[in-house]
């Protein structure tokens, strides 16, 4: 039915709103139409959604995607009812099934809730009741129901089998906080499955989950779907994720649904300048910093509840013309199945660049001598958990060294040793510049403080949120760099430029900054005395899409012009490929691969980088042929055996010999070494056969 | 001995200590609104309640001698045990001094001691609270277990030993009061700063190699003060009753300076002949005045709050 609005109108002229006629609503799981939410701040009302129309169809899988601000989890909230105190529907109809919860009274509103709606939201922890048991809690969603009490257990122990828990049994009588959060999200789709309900609402289901179980979660999300013949709206900041799972996709910005169509069309070829943006600013396969700066979107979104005239996102816009701040933009059919809210849509692919493409000084590369060593270095916290055990890596002059692996791999434990916060085991080895290195921070020398800094994930955690922006980024001036006076203020005045903070900021405590200046405050602080070595864990990662395009841009900027080495963490793997020059992939505390960043990306992989690659969706939505790793990463109180990735390898040897003997590191190409029995070429050719799935080529 | 204040080491402008470290400690902690603060709190009624209360008794204590219409020593004999009148307001007690005047001026050695206590132990608290969080290991484990012990004792059985050995004074009641409070309040500091010492900030601070003290005093004293802040009104509220305690026992200040807590105990033995009004109103400027610090109090932490 999607193609039934749009389909007889000519491309030139506008759509009041993609709103399906009132005949269509009992016929879809979801209508949304001109639906205004408002939250109350202050004595004033704020509108959080503005005239959102949407509708999903039997069976169908819609997302909405947008960045935080965006009204997305609003949305989810509004269609339930379960908005806060202070929110409100101020307008529009939602219909769900053909009922209006909106008018529906208490006890209606729980039947509907009941059996009508299910949600799942972005933190399974939260979703249970930690006082009781797993398999109870399921099974009152059957009680509800009206099954008997051993009919429900029974259904609920059915349930956690199809949401594929191995030992449904030994889970069910498990309290929550003693499943990893892959099995409590599991736990959670059972119970919202539980009631059969003709319409599930995901709300970032997999945000919290690492990248080899959200793959998980998702196909099982997939294959449910499927099987339940449910209706989902599917709400995510991830483009990717959207991409997979969804047929078709609403992107808001700040509020306003401004582009609507099938996921794939829309991805590949938008047609709103906001979404143009923000696809540009994921760096895509073959990106890499040396030769391309990722695009950004200019501008801030608009504070909520500010007065709009005209087109909300005109004051971001390069195409914006004085029509756009005029007057407000209806839908205009993109074609028969899609719609975009911009009076140029058939310009927005040509959008210009907010930041040219080109590096403006290609760094002239260093000696690439070794800068940082790292040798067989262990870490056993209290409890026999080994975080580390015997990784040796070298981070060389001016590169950057990527380091992947799921959480739990160890990755933050090492970053935390080099820069002597955690203290290694005996007899590990940290070297800088051929210098042994104390392993406490607290005794090491200024000079090898200045050395090695860090740019952490989350600068709320980072800055002191009682400090201004100038004594924090000073104080690593006076105090490591020596410098006061005149030599003070013109540092600080070169490296707020830097990282394009402005004068304004100096005297603005970090709860007055977004989430990007923030994190540009912390990247000041790392290079403010003249690191060699800057550690950024994750960097981004607490980051919008667009701000995160900025600040690596930022990180490619400095490094080209300090010649400084980065040691940079994260699970996005294409984050790593567009920012390395090498890259370490770590399991369970130990280096399974090491290499020239094309070289790993381009294969032979280690099975578990390979199941790493799969393991992320792409925005060009292919399902491709993957491996997938079964359950999660083993306690490293107890690791297995030989090697240590044996429990959960696709492509274990039936020899014997992976439980047995821990496999050394390889050299497939120079530099390039791998840590599996499989011998490499073996480990090739299989690669090769199905369908690498990371491999060069179909960019954009 | 008119004045027994003079002969106290603080001076007699020492109540306005009061209103000031309240002041400054609500703006460090002010919320990030900016200057809205102090426009949250006037526009909570039992603030304002509080606060007029609070005024008015620091007025007294520090005009307290200009402001009665008697001297609170003065003693009348004839005109001893008289009811509420237009002349006496409060009456007077059976040594015929007037009430109103005995009540008024014995706001004064309260709102010394009791903010001076405050400040003392809270100080005293603080500095070992950041130590303990900050520390942590077997400083924390020694440490923490003395604090509990000393929480073990009743505080009035604490004060008791202090005060016979050092004599009562306005001195040792501040000194005594303070010490009390110490470890009630290093054990809420302790726990401020534990949830802070997991924070990026301090291995950020770790990696500039700042001083421990700096740390405390200059990264983690300012995250930490909203409670400190809470913790030290909740306290003078307590203080408040800890001093009238004491001198209803006759550990306080002593006779014939006018006291709420002494007066009541000089008095309630007559409470059985119908002299209720000797006890009553200093009975009612105590509860004025925990009540109206309460009152404040509440307020602060609710604005803190939002």
């Amino acid at each position: 039915m999607t193609a039934d609005p749009a389909g007889p109108l000519a491309s030139s002229s506008p759509l009041p709103s993609p709103a399906p006629a009132a005949s269509d609503t009992a016929d879809e799981a979801l209508t949304v139409s001109h639906l205004d939410v408002a939250y109350r701040v202050r004595g004033r009302d704020r509108l959080a959604l503005r005239d959102v129309s949407f509708s999903v169809g039997r069976g169908e899988s819609y997302g909405l995607v947008g960045e935080s601000g965006s009204g997305k989890s609003t949305a989810a909230l509004a269609l339930v009812r379960y908005l806060p105190g202070n929110g409100r529907v101020s307008a529009g109809t939602i219909s769900i099934n053909g009922q209006d919860p909106l008018a529906m009274r208490k006890a209606a509103l729980r039947e509907l809730r009941a059996r009508t709606v299910s949600m799942v939201y972005q933190e399974p922890g939260r979703a249970l009741n930690p006082s009781i048991r797993v398999g109870q809690q399921i099974a009152e969603v059957f009680e509800i129901a009206g099954e008997h009490r051993h009919a429900a257990l029974a259904a609920a122990e059915d349930m956690l089998r199809k949401v594929q828990i191995s030992d449904p049994g030994r889970v069910m009588r498990r309290y929550p906080h003693e499943l990893s959060g892959g099995m409590a999200q599991r736990a959670v789709i059972a119970m919202a499955l539980a009631a059969s309900p003709s319409l599930l609402i995901l709300d970032e289901p997999t945000t919290a989950l690492d990248a080899t179980v959200e793959a998980e979660v998702l196909d099982l999300v997939a294959a449910l779907r499927q099987e339940f013949a449910t209706s989902v709206l599917f709400i995510s900041h991830n483009l990717a994720v959207i991409a997979k799972m969804c047929d078709r996709v609403g992107v808001l910005y700040a509020g306003e649904l401004v582009e609507e169509g099938p996921a794939g069309e829309v991805f590949a070829a938008p047609r709103h300048p906001y979404t143009v943006g923000l696809l540009r600013c994921i760096p895509r396969r073959g990106q890499r910093k040396d030769a391309d700066r990722l695009d950004t979107i200019p501008g801030f979104l608009p504070s909520p509840g500010a007065d709009i005239t005209g087109c909300i996102f005109a004051p971001r816009c390069a195409l914006a013309a004085d029509k756009c701040r005029s007057s407000d933009p209806p839908f205009f059919p993109v074609d028969a199945v899609r719609t975009s809210r911009c009076f140029f849509h058939e310009q927005a692919p040509s959008l210009p660049r907010a930041t040219p493409a080109s590096v403006s000084s290609i760094a002239p590369r260093t000696d690439g001598g070794p800068l940082v060593e790292i040798a067989d270095v262990s870490k056993t916290f209290g409890g026999g958990i080994r975080a580390l055990a015997g990784v040796d890596l070298t981070v060389r002059r001016g590169e950057t060294l990527g380091l992947v692996g799921e959480s739990g791999s160890g990755k933050t434990t090492l970053a935390r040793v080099l820069l002597g916060l955690t203290a290694a085991d005996q007899g590990s080895v940290l070297k800088l510049d051929g210098a042994p290195l104390n392993p406490d921070a607290r005794r090491r020398p200024r000079q090898t403080l200045r050395a090695l800094q860090i740019v952490f994930q989350n600068p709320d955690s980072a800055l002191n949120r009682r400090h201004t922006v100038r004594s924090l980024i000073s104080r690593p001036l006076t105090r490591l760099a020596g410098l006061s006076g005149q030599a003070l203020r013109t540092r600080l005045a070169e490296l707020i430029a830097s990282v394009r903070l402005e004068d304004r900021h100096l005297a603005l405590r970090p709860g007055q900054l977004s989430g990007g200046l923030k994190q540009r405050v912390a990247i000041a602080r790392a290079f403010g005395a003249g690191p060699r070595v800057v550690v950024c864990d994750e960097p981004t990662s607490a980051l919008d899409v667009s701000v995160q395009a900025a600040i690596l841009n930022l990180l490619a900027d400095l490094q080209s012009a300090e010649q400084v080495s980065y040691l940079f963490i994260s699970h996005d793997l294409g984050l790593v490929r567009y920012l390395s020059d090498r890259i370490v992939v770590l399991y369970l505390g130990r280096v399974m691969e090491v290499g020239p960043a094309e070289t790993v990306f381009a294969g032979p992989h280690h099975p578990y980088t390979e199941a790493l690659f799969s393991a992320v969706p792409s925005l060009d939505g292919q399902r491709r042929a993957r491996i997938r790793l079964a359950g999660e990463i083993p306690s490293a109180a107890d690791p297995p055996g030989g090697c240590v990735f044996h429990t959960r390898c696709p492509r274990k040897l039936s020899t014997g010999i992976c439980e047995s003997t821990e496999p050394p590191l390889l050299e497939d190409e120079p530099g390039h070494q791998i840590r599996c029995h499989i011998p490499l070429a073996e480990l090739r050719s299989l690669q090769r056969n199905e369908s690498a799935p990371y491999r060069e080529g179909n960019s954009e | 001995m008119t004045d027994s204040l003079a002969a106290s080491p603080l001076g007699p402008d020492a109540p306005l200590g009061l209103g000031a470290p309240v002041a400054v400690a609500v703006a460090v902690a002010a919320p990030p609104v900016g200057q809205a603060w102090w426009r949250l709190l006037l526009r909570r009624p039992t603030f304002v309640i509080g606060a007029c209360i609070l005024l008015f008794w620091i007025v007294c204590a520090i005009f307290g001698h200009q402001i009665a219409p008697y001297s609170p020593l003065a003693q009348q004999l004839l005109n001893n045990n008289t009811a509420p009148s237009a002349a006496h307001w409060f009456g007077t007690d059976t040594l015929g001094r007037d009430m109103l005047s005995r009540v008024i001026v014995g706001a004064r050695d309260m709102l010394v001691i009791t903010p001076l206590a405050t400040i003392l132990g809270t100080v005293l608290g603080t500095a070992l609270g950041l130590a303990m969080g900050y520390f942590g290991g077997w400083f924390d484990l020694v440490v923490g277990r003395l604090v509990e012990a000393v929480l073990a004792l009743p505080a009035v059985i604490i004060a008791f030993l202090f005060i016979v050995a050092l004599g009562p004074s306005t001195g040792t009641l501040i000194i005594v009061i303070g010490l009390i409070f110490t470890p009630l309040i290093a054990r809420t500091v302790r726990a401020s700063v534990l949830t802070e010492r997991h924070l990026d900030y301090l291995a950020s601070a770790r990696l500039l190699g700042e001083s421990p003290v700096r740390v405390m005093v200059f990264e983690i004293l300012p995250n930490v003060l909203p409670s400190i802040l809470v913790e030290f009104t909740v306290r003078l509220g307590y203080a408040v009753f800890t001093v009238a305690t004491l001198s209803f026992l006759g550990f306080g200040i002593q006779p014939p300076t006018a006291d709420w807590g002494a007066d009541i105990s000089a008095n309630y033995v007559t409470l059985g002949a119908g002299y209720w009004w000797q006890t009553l109103f200093p009975a009612l400027a105590i509860a004025s005045l925990v009540t109206a610090v309460n009152l404040v109090t509440d307020s602060i932490e609710q604005v803190l709050a939002s």
